[in-house]
């Protein structure tokens, strides 16, 4: 076994495993922990894949920003734990195993069909590469992404903004 | 190592953020599944830029992160006035289109 293969299945399990805590914890603040995990697994497999500079994007924009904003508003929003439903007949004897399969299903049919695929010799100078790429020939969607993220911040705004009617609230219930 | 390993393990994550989406009911984890799809997404991005020596892949996985992040702004925006209006985070009880 060489040691790329045994770092991809260490961080293959931390990634599934907090994959499956994001599914099963009830309490949204203990799912939000459980996906940044599968984040840094996923940073790690990205410089396992030798691309560096992705892979501090991930952790830097994914699990440093995006994450926190996630926590934010849990903790904004005092979310607390998930009501439990009691899942419909159909859900748990149709629902449930059709689930398990589709994911055995996909990972075995994906896995298969490309299985002669191999990474070709890495570029070198990655990060430069894509930054000449990026500001390049992908120089238009990229400023293009400027007023994406501007349109963002104006309607994240005005959804946000407390409205003239709207009382403040105070207090401490639990929103479910 | 081949690359449908890695494949494979993006399937697999991708899944689970399907079977999230389906099964869960308060919204903001329905949203956390959305962003596990992506990180799935990013990794089989990769994985095929890798597999062909190509840097494209990356640039995908940059424009991907970049409207993730608008889309978790202005998608938590909604959430926090749904949570406002209807007093709720469960999406059993987000019917106002419901007949």
């Amino acid at each position: 076994m060489t040691p790329q293969l045994a770092i991809f299945l260490v961080l293959a399990a931390i990634a599934v495993a907090g994959a499956v805590n994001v599914i099963l914890q009830r309490h949204p603040i203990h799912s939000a922990i459980s996906l940044i995990t599968v984040m840094i697994a996923l940073a790690g497999l990205f410089l396992l894949l030798e691309s560096e500079f992705i892979a501090a994007v991930q952790i830097i924009v994914y699990a440093g920003a995006i994450m926190v904003l996630f926590v934010f508003v849990i903790m904004l929003l005092n979310a607390g734990a998930e009501e439990r439903t009691n899942m419909s007949r159909m859900a748990r004897y149709a629902g449930v195993p059709l689930a398990i399969f589709l994911l055995i299903e996909l990972a075995y049919q994906i896995g298969a069909a490309t299985l002669s695929m191999t990474p070709q010799p890495p570029a070198a100078e990655v990060t430069r590469g894509l930054s000449m790429l990026l500001f390049q020939d992908f120089v238009f969607p990229f400023e293009l992404t400027s007023i994406l993220i501007l349109i963002a911040i104006l309607g994240a705004l005005v959804l946000a903004q407390r409205g003239e009617g709207v009382p403040a609230k105070g207090g401490q219930q639990k929103i479910s | 190592m081949p690359i449908s390993y890695y494949l494979a393990l993006s399937a697999v994550l991708f899944g689970l953020g399907v079977i999230g989406f389906v099964f869960k009911r308060n919204i903001i984890t329905i949203f956390m599944s959305i962003e596990l799809m992506l990180n799935a997404v990013n990794l089989a991005f990769i994985a095929f830029g890798r597999a062909l020596g190509q840097l494209q892949g990356q640039v995908f996985v940059f424009f991907v992160i970049v409207v993730a992040a608008a889309e978790a702004a202005v998608g938590l925006a909604i959430v926090i006035v749904i949570a406002r209006n209807r007093q709720s985070l469960n999406v059993e009880r987000i019917n106002l289109l419901k007949l």
